[in-house]
């Protein structure tokens, strides 16, 4: 009740001031008449019955004012009065205001957009109910030297049987499929599942049914599900889809349902989803194949969940059979373990890292940014005196002229943070469209309220922090001094210009850690590019991926056909070679151990896994890797089934010594197999990236015949011309010519330069150096700019002890280094600070960094000398100007 | 509900005995000069003089303030009216909540006074 009234009362003072003010002024002068009257009863005259009451009621204007100063909403009043106050002051200084807001809408923008990243990338939970219980089941296999392994059918049936601490256990692996009998035949991506997979994450079909067990039946219906997007391209989104067959590698599949449009996983492309389809009857311990996710019961640690799956992993062996050839204990001797991590964190991996790296740097430029406009601040303070000092001798406490002075900074602070997040959108847009980048969860980044609220906040501390300075410098009435009108000419000046050297300082020894980050990742990219990454000429080699469909059966026919295919690619005009390959170079590909003849393994002990490609005849050739010591495959070696295999410069240094060494050595995939000779060794690929070592590799043929008769062959090939066409359209439409000439049918996939495969790895290194290296320039300039303010204000301060110097003969060149020697020491005690930070904050970095250490003396030294020189010139210029100060005129100036 | 109600004594004042209203009375003197009959801002200061004998002379700006504070408070009630003069004077009455705050005020009142008197009977 009293609430609401004091709410409404105000309210309505608010609204009808006038009326409000009205009525007291008329109850006041009411009150003076009355005692008035009464005196006059008392036997005063009118006159002095007049004086007397007046007396009595003291001063009527602050009476007025003392009535009319109770309630809440006078508090409103006099903010609204100050904010115009502001504001005017704002607009009336329009080249400080200019200046500040674009310093701090670049401050605010750079920083609200890494944040927008981090809080979309990081901090936002999976699109799935729950999210926070999904894990993926990831192993580590350290007797194999193998850190990060995937998971088996027999360890997915495993975790489903036996472990305790799970809801539900699904297995997935990503996979393509030539659609036929839509149109043009086209390669679609999609995703083969265990028919748990969407209970997993919780996921409802948006039509149809999702898989049961049933589907999972080698033997029954093969079904399909496919997702909205897809539906929608293919079949218009029609319910009448359902039902309907797909040509799947020229099998019709039967689709049973379609997902939701919110529908996504682990950032993949996918169209359709297929169930597994296996007999329990032949699961075998090994097989390596699959990605694995869970979602934990209720309240289950992670730890817990890693402790549960350690547990029931031994099982596996006992619950279904060694692969043959392969020793019982070959998952005991690998030392498989799980390595079981939340969904998110698998999904993100080591981004985080660079992200917080980011943050950090976008963080520096904002306190940069707020130091430089404390600056301005303070000289606009300085000239601010004389107002200051008639406001406090006006009856102004120093409580209110803070607040009034605080009122203006944050006013600027969020006209400079709305600014900002104007900014910030231009850049999402500008990051999200240009595929640089490259990041998980890219689509989830935009300005929501969450980034709304950061970039408030951060405006109202930025508005607090430059403001609280000159603020607190300024309130303390100095009425006497403030209200001589030359207050500029007084010495005092040196008290006050410490606060600007501290901020300049400060200033440089940010900039300084910005400009070592960014020199760090300079020589980090440096060193990144002169790693030869095993392969040359990357720009003209166009890569595409063409599978065989199931129709074509028969190892030998497969083969044929991939080599007809190449055949038809070496035709086009300005090809000069092409091969193929079963994965692309910083794409992976399967691990396995490698048994060597001559270096027999102690029992129960594997040797490490190394990393196996299968390559055409003139691979080597075609991508530009040298071959070191032996021949290449022939396509006679593989119509012949020849047992041959071509290894890497570092596997023959581990094994044999050197690379001549090897030529002539023999090797087993098993215990059982048969030997298979090394016939050459190829220059180390940097398969894993060009800043980890190059992996261990073997290169087998196309066609490749076991121990045990049986043959393997790779459907999807992915095929490599050499051309200075690369990248254009023109050749796009010739390769695709030129491989549906060999049959109509095949589809033609993931159509990219070797090159932009090899800048989209070096990404997250590129994408890193150049925001640093934006940031880093930025807080040069802002450097400079500080050091310039600075010092011309404090020649302007001082210009006629300068005027004083040179009439009593100081040289040019004397008064000129004066005032640059203050520069230089400003800029040096910064340097100072900034060594200190830079060596403390560049610590956090070093994962990103690559070739150099966090403590590079040359990346100190030229950032130091960047910044003395930045100092130079920046006290230079108006130092200059001292100089031309007229003796005469300054000593006359005031 | 305590506030500072003297503002500075006059210069008058300063000579003579003190006239100030007890810290925190104001509100309470106000309320029960009301409860007798709705009054103006000068009549309710002239009543709490004469009644209280002269011992306190209210100040006008507490008075004017103390007004508004117990109108927001729903203590209070006012109307523009004419006075027996017929000039328009702001009348203040008090209302059903008002009734209720005069007798807890007046309860406390007397608590403290009582309390005060047995200690200072006590100190005797």
């Amino acid at each position: 009740m009293s609430l609401w009234r004091q709410f409404s009362g105000g309210l309505q003072a608010l609204v009808k001031r006038q009326t409000a003010d009205q009525e007291i002024t008329d109850e006041i002068s009411h009150y003076l008449d009355e005692a008035t009257a009464a005196f006059v009863a008392r036997g005063l005259s009118p006159d002095a019955a007049r004086r007397a009451a007046r007396k009595e009621l003291g001063n009527v204007t602050s009476l007025r004012q003392e009535v009319r100063g109770y309630g809440w909403e006078n508090r409103i009043e006099t903010f609204l009065a100050d904010l115009r106050h502001a504001a005017r002051w704002l607009l009336a200084n329009r080249g400080f205001t200019a200046v500040s807001l674009i310093v701090l809408a670049l401050g605010i923008g750079a920083t609200t957009a890494i944040f927008s990243i981090v809080e979309g990338v990081l901090l936002k939970p999976l699109p799935y109910p729950h999210s926070e219980q999904l894990v993926s089941l990831r192993h580590t296999a350290p007797g194999v030297g193998i850190p990060d392994l995937n998971m088996s059918t027999s360890v997915y049936l495993t975790y489903r049987e036996e472990g305790r601490v799970f809801q539900n256990v699904a297995l997935s692996t990503g996979g393509s499929w030539a659609v036929t009998g839509l149109g043009e035949p086209e390669k679609v991506p999609g995703r083969v599942v265990s028919h748990d997979f969407l209970d997993t994450l919780r996921i409802q079909p948006e039509l149809g049914r999702q898989f049961t067990a049933a589907d999972e039946n080698p033997d029954g219906e093969r079904t399909v599900m496919l997702t909205d997007g897809f539906w929608r391209s293919k079949f218009g989104g029609d319910r009448a889809a359902l039902g309907r067959h797909i040509v799947l590698d020229g099998t019709p599949w039967t689709i049973v349902g379609v997902l939701p449009p919110s529908f996504e996983f682990m950032d993949r492309k996918i169209s359709l989803l297929v169930p597994f389809r296996f007999r329990r009857a032949d699961v075998t311990v090994l097989g390596f194949c699959c990605d694995g996710i869970a979602r934990l019961k209720p309240g289950v640690t992670l730890a817990q969940a890693n402790a549960d799956a350690a547990r029931v992993l031994p099982l596996a062996t006992e619950k279904f059979p060694m692969n043959p050839g392969w020793s019982p204990t070959t998952f005991q001797d690998a030392r498989i373990a799980p390595r079981l991590q939340l969904l998110k964190d698998f999904l993100i991996g080591d981004l985080g890292k660079t992200l917080w790296v980011l943050m950090a740097t976008m963080s520096i430029v904002m306190l940069i940014a707020c130091a430089n406009v404390a600056n301005l601040l303070l000289v606009r303070m300085d000239e601010r005196q004389h107002e200051l000092a008639v406001r406090a001798a006006l009856g102004a406490t120093a409580g209110r002229i803070v607040r009034s002075l605080l009122l203006e900074s944050v006013l600027l602070g969020l006209l400079g943070g709305a600014l900002g997040l104007a900014l910030a959108w231009i850049a999402l847009r500008i990051l999200s469209a240009s595929t640089l980048m490259n990041l998980p969860r890219m689509h989830e980044i935009s300005i929501d309220p969450a980034v709304m609220a950061f970039a408030f906040v951060l405006s109202m501390l930025a508005g607090l922090l430059f403001g609280l300075i000159p603020a607190l410098k300024y309130a303390r009435p100095r009425t006497a001094a403030g209200l001589r009108s030359e207050g500029r000419s007084l010495t005092a000046g040196r008290e006050r210009q410490r606060a600007r050297d501290f901020l300049v300082a400060a200033q440089v020894s940010l900039a300084m850690i910005l400009l070592v980050g960014a020199g760090l990742m300079i020589r980090t990219f440096h060193a990144l590019r002169h790693v030869d990454p095993g392969f040359s000429g990357a720009a003209r080699l166009e890569t595409m991926q063409v599978g065989i469909p199931d129709t074509v059966q028969g190892t030998e026919q497969i083969v044929r056909m991939e080599e007809a295919i190449l055949r038809k690619l070496e035709a086009i005009p300005g090809v000069s070679s092409a091969a193929a390959i079963s994965a692309l170079p910083l794409n992976h590909d399967q691990n396995d151990p490698i048994y060597a003849e001559d270096h027999p393994e102690r029992k129960g002990e594997i040797p490490p896994a190394r990393r196996f490609k299968h390559v055409s005849p003139g691979y080597f050739a075609a991508v530009g890797s040298r071959l070191i010591a032996g021949r290449d495959f022939s396509w006679d070696d593989n119509y012949s089934r020849i047992h041959a295999g071509i290894v890497s410069e570092n596997l023959a240094r581990e094994l044999w010594g050197n690379p001549a060494a090897a030529i002539g050595r023999r090797i087993r995939l098993n215990p059982k197999d048969s030997w298979y000779e090394v016939i050459g060794v190829v220059a180390d690929l940097h398969d894993d990236g060009v800043d980890r070592n190059a992996p261990t590799m073997v290169y087998w043929p196309l066609l490749q015949r076991n121990a045990d008769g049986h043959e393997d062959v790779v459907r999807g090939l992915y095929y490599i011309v050499r051309t200075p066409r690369a990248g254009s359209e023109a050749l796009v439409r010739d390769l695709q010519t030129a491989v549906t000439s060999v049959n109509a049918k095949l589809p033609v996939a993931d159509v990219n330069t070797l090159q932009s495969i090899y800048d989209k790895s070096l990404a997250r290194s590129s994408v890193t150096l150049m925001l640093l290296a934006i940031a880093g320039g930025m807080a040069l300039l802002l450097g400079i700019v500080g050091i310039y303010g600075v010092i011309s204000y404090s020649v302007s301060l001082r210009t006629r002890e300068i005027g004083i110097r040179m009439a009593l003969g100081g040289s040019l060149e004397k008064v000129t280094r004066l005032f640059v020697r203050e520069g230089v020491a400003m800029c040096g005690i910064g340097l100072i600070g900034g060594f200190t930070g830079a060596l403390l904050l560049t610590g956090l970095m070093k994962s990103l960094l690559f070739g150099v250490n966090s403590a590079d003396p040359l990346t100190y030294a030229v950032a130091a000398a960047g910044l003395m020189v930045a100092a130079l010139v920046g006290s230079y210029l108006p130092a200059r100007r001292a100089t031309k100060v007229d003796p005469v005129e300054a000593l006359r100036a005031e | 509900m305590l506030t500072v109600i003297s503002k500075g004594a006059t210069l008058e004042s300063m000579n003579e005995a003190n006239t100030d209203v007890i810290q925190g009375t104001l509100d309470m003197l106000i309320l029960k000069t009301l409860s007798l009959e709705p009054l103006h801002g000068f009549g309710i200061a002239r009543r709490i003089e004469q009644v209280s004998k002269g011992v306190f002379k209210v100040n006008p700006g507490s008075l004017l303030t103390a007004f508004k504070r117990l109108e927001r408070m729903g203590w209070l009630d006012s109307e523009w009216r004419e006075t027996e003069k017929s000039r328009k004077a702001k009348y203040y009455s008090l209302t059903r909540a008002g009734r209720k705050q005069l007798d807890i005020e007046t309860a406390d009142w007397n608590r403290r006074v009582s309390a005060i008197a047995r200690l200072l009977r006590f100190e005797a």
